[in-house]
């Protein structure tokens, strides 16, 4: 009835190539971002902002970074708590370094910093595809960890190995450090999302994005009509290392504070990225939301209601609660391999011809 | 979106929820699960316990009763964050989270709520320094009062002089590992013993090629700061490679039975630090069986009473019990804040007299806590496991600890916190 293209008319080619081309879906959209800028800052508290909220958009950051790389331009890879400890310690060097400089230039310089030894790593695809470049980006994973553990410099030589975030500022408003009002913690996130996701979407959409898709359907076919497989790739690496550099600076200045390098960042937390992206949906920006929705704030989610709700004793709600998410990852695997965008597309559909389905 | 709107739900119904106002509330973030349940259970059962028994026996601590929610946080971060979120609106005292990881996290969040947060032989080993850790105490005993106990214990063994032995620390390779390097090297430069250390990744299940430089290099001592799984994987490969066990000398926290129990006869003779005494045969344990156990108030299984880390968790509650009636005392009202809390546990002290009243005589040291010392007397015991009886035996008295080595470097890393986070020294 609503959601349908019929007698929305376009009169210029631009208008016809924007993002959302339906009426319903741009109103959407802009409901959403109301909501984000307008409803959620005058309602979020600590416990919202810290467990909820900072977490699932740093994580969406993440997942978006790595679906660029595998799925828009099909490289695997399991490097991703690396990376993002590449990006946290990129932070800590540089907000110690630099007391002066500001936050958000810190976290675009450590996205550069990661981008460029996402790039790094990013050397070996050229040569290998499939599991053998995930097991070299798991070497990758491994050997940061390693690294940032072992030289006592990234850390500046503390007793314990830990870093720390010292209070930083915006506009005179903390955003690190123990004092950062909820919603200034919310705000600067929200931000970087909205930056990260507006230009994944718009590189997916282009000429850069174009070519990745080729590599990934097909590398021969996409060589032979002209993409060099050199620079697509090594694109989509920095690209993708880039947004999830992103994603670790602000995890580790913004959310946690205080990072050990091996308990924040190891492989467990490639892993939660890989699920954010297969489960929501390779090759989408917005499965990358409803990915990291699933694995940051469903757990949270199931432990408020089997424990504050059902009172039932923590530890049997922890391992139920693992149950669950696992038993959930492998129904939506089988029932939707596509993700949780592929379910959503669906819905669009069945929406654009309701209710005269045939 | 939908998620986030039934999140929205669940969360309105656990603050409608919440612990009533007018109850003492002593959180547990405890963990059950995950690759360090192994310690994190006795511990979680020990704190409740105490805490049913003083609810059931005398009504909670003056005449007020107490609230122990419990919140999981398998000894991750990021769940340790949630859990410390979830449970400060409710009034909570004091926080105890069994993690150096976590305690990392909760010491500026802590600072800035103004809750204290009591971290009993683990944590950030600076925050003895109560002039820089205004809301932060790590009393009895620290991590490098451990290390410098451990070195004591083998000068005693090698009649005072261990110059050029060499001793090995295995060690979690973690911040909690970390702790006591600084420290051992700066007792190796005082004693001339050679040192070495060997870190073990988390979780610490493979350690082969740890143990295999150890045979290699043969160490005269080995020490180790291990935590869960890895006790028992480094217990059993000290045994594998036939490691004389008498030298071979955890922290306390590698030092329950569930780490030597697995290697049976080979753990026979390792010996471990403590901060209390342990099993049985206090005067505590009939009230306990009379109050909790035989009404069925036990908590978890039941099946961890009397083992160290479970004494270690009654320890716990007992020093965070004591505080809070320091804070009533000094109040002047039974109902007492989290601010009020943190004066008493700036004014507690733990006399021999005081531990008999409770039920547990000499159960550990005596000590006092101040607005310059928040680390107590800094004092630990050696015990060692007998096999064949299946129980740890106490072999020494307690062991204070070399404060001339340590107190500098105590000095050192609290005003490098203090000059990072502009905080200027209190108690002058």
């Amino acid at each position: 009835m609503f959601y349908r293209e019929a007698g929305d008319f376009k009169t210029s080619y631009r208008d016809d190539a924007q993002t959302f081309p339906i009426a319903f879906d741009r109103l959407r959209y802009y409901l959403v971002l109301a909501v984000a800028l307008g409803v959620i800052p005058f309602m979020i508290n600590d416990y919202w902002a810290n467990a909820v909220i900072v977490p699932f958009l740093i994580w969406s950051i993440a997942a978006i970074g790595l679906n660029i790389l595998m799925g828009y331009a099909g490289q695997v890879s399991l490097g991703t708590g690396g990376f993002m400890a590449v990006g946290a310690y990129a932070t800590f060097k540089l907000m110690t370094s630099f007391p002066d400089l500001n936050i958000v230039i810190i976290v675009v310089l450590s996205g550069f910093i990661t981008a460029g030894v996402g790039v790094l790593f990013g050397l070996p695809s050229l040569r290998i595809k499939g599991f053998y470049l995930a097991v070299a980006t798991l070497a990758a994973q491994f050997f940061l960890i390693w690294l940032f553990n072992r030289v006592g410099w990234f850390y500046n030589y503390s007793a314990s190995g830990q870093i720390n975030a010292p209070e930083r500022t915006v506009l005179g408003i903390a955003v690190t450090g123990p004092a950062s009002p909820p919603w200034a913690q919310y705000f600067i996130c929200l931000f970087f999302v909205l930056v990260v996701a507006w230009m994944a979407r718009n590189l997916t959409r282009g000429s850069v994005g174009r070519s990745w898709m080729a590599i990934r359907d097909m590398d021969i076919a996409a060589e032979i009509i002209g993409v060099n497989p050199l620079k697509a790739k090594l694109t989509a690496f920095a690209v993708s290392s880039f947004f999830i550099g992103i994603a670790g600076s602000l995890f580790f200045s913004v959310y946690l504070g205080a990072v050990e390098v091996g308990e924040a960042f190891g492989i467990e937390k490639s892993f939660i990225a890989l699920f954010a992206v297969i489960i929501g949906g390779l090759g989408s920006i917005f499965g990358s939301f409803a990915g990291a929705a699933f694995m940051v704030l469903f757990p949270v989610l199931l432990k408020n209601i089997l424990v504050n709700g059902l009172n039932w004793p923590t530890d049997l709600a922890a391992h139920i609660q693992l149950m669950v998410i696992g038993g959930l990852i492998i129904v939506f695997l089988i029932l939707e391999p596509h993700g949780l965008a592929a379910l959503w597309r669906v819905i669009k559909e069945k929406l654009r011809l309701w209710p005269f389905p045939h | 979106m939908k998620l986030t709107r039934l999140a929205a739900v669940a969360v309105a119904a656990t603050v409608a929820a919440g612990p009533a106002l007018a109850d003492l509330v002593f959180p547990s973030l405890s963990y059950r699960t995950g690759p360090y349940a192994a310690g994190g259970i006795p511990f979680a059962d020990g704190y409740k316990d105490y805490f049913t028994l003083l609810n059931e026996r005398d009504g909670g601590i003056g005449g007020v009763k107490i609230q122990v929610p419990e919140c999981e946080t398998a000894y991750n971060t990021e769940k340790g964050v949630e859990c410390y979120e979830s449970t400060k609106g409710g009034a909570a005292l004091v926080y105890q989270p069994l993690s150096t990881g976590i305690t990392y996290q909760i010491i500026p969040k802590a600072s800035q709520d103004k809750i204290p947060v009591h971290t009993m032989g683990y944590g950030r080993t600076s925050s003895v320094n109560g002039k820089v850790f205004e809301w932060v105490f790590n009393y009895p005993a620290n991590y490098w009062d451990g290390a410098s106990i451990a070195i004591k214990h083998i000068l005693d063994l090698n009649g005072g002089n261990i110059a050029g032995k060499k001793i090995a620390l295995v060690y979690h390779n973690s911040a909690y590992g970390k702790e006591p390097i600084r420290t051992l090297e700066e007792l190796a430069k005082k004693h001339g013993y050679e040192f070495k250390a060997i870190p073990v990744d988390h979780p610490g299940q493979e350690q082969k090629a740890q143990w295999l430089e150890i045979r290699r290099d043969r160490p005269d001592y080995v020490l180790m700061w291990g935590w869960g799984v890895m006790n028992q994987v480094a217990v059993q490969e000290a045994a594998n490679i036939r490691f004389p066990m008498e030298n071979f000398i955890g922290i306390w926290w590698s030092g329950s039975e569930n780490d030597v129990r697995p290697a049976g006869e080979g753990a026979h003779g390792y010996k471990a630090l403590n901060i209390h005494k342990t099993g049985m045969d206090f005067p505590i344990y009939d009230d306990l069986k009379k109050y909790v156990y035989d009404k069925g108030l036990a908590a978890g299984a039941g099946d961890q009473i009397g083992t160290v880390l479970y004494s270690r968790g009654m320890y716990a509650a007992v020093l965070a019990a004591e505080a809070a009636r320091k804070a009533q005392e000094l109040a002047g009202t039974p109902n007492i804040n989290a601010t009020q809390m943190r004066d008493g546990m700036e004014a507690l002290e733990i006399t021999a007299a005081r531990l008999v009243e409770l039920g547990l005589p000499e159960f550990g040291p005596a000590f006092k806590v101040t607005c310059e010392n928040h680390g107590g007397s800094g004092e630990g015991l050696v015990q060692q496991w007998d096999a064949k009886e299946g129980k740890w035996v106490i072999l020494t008295g307690f062991i204070a600890s070399d404060r001339e080595v340590i107190d500098p470097l105590i000095a050192e890393d609290s005003e490098a916190y203090a000059k990072e986070n502009n905080i200027a020294p209190r108690c002058n």
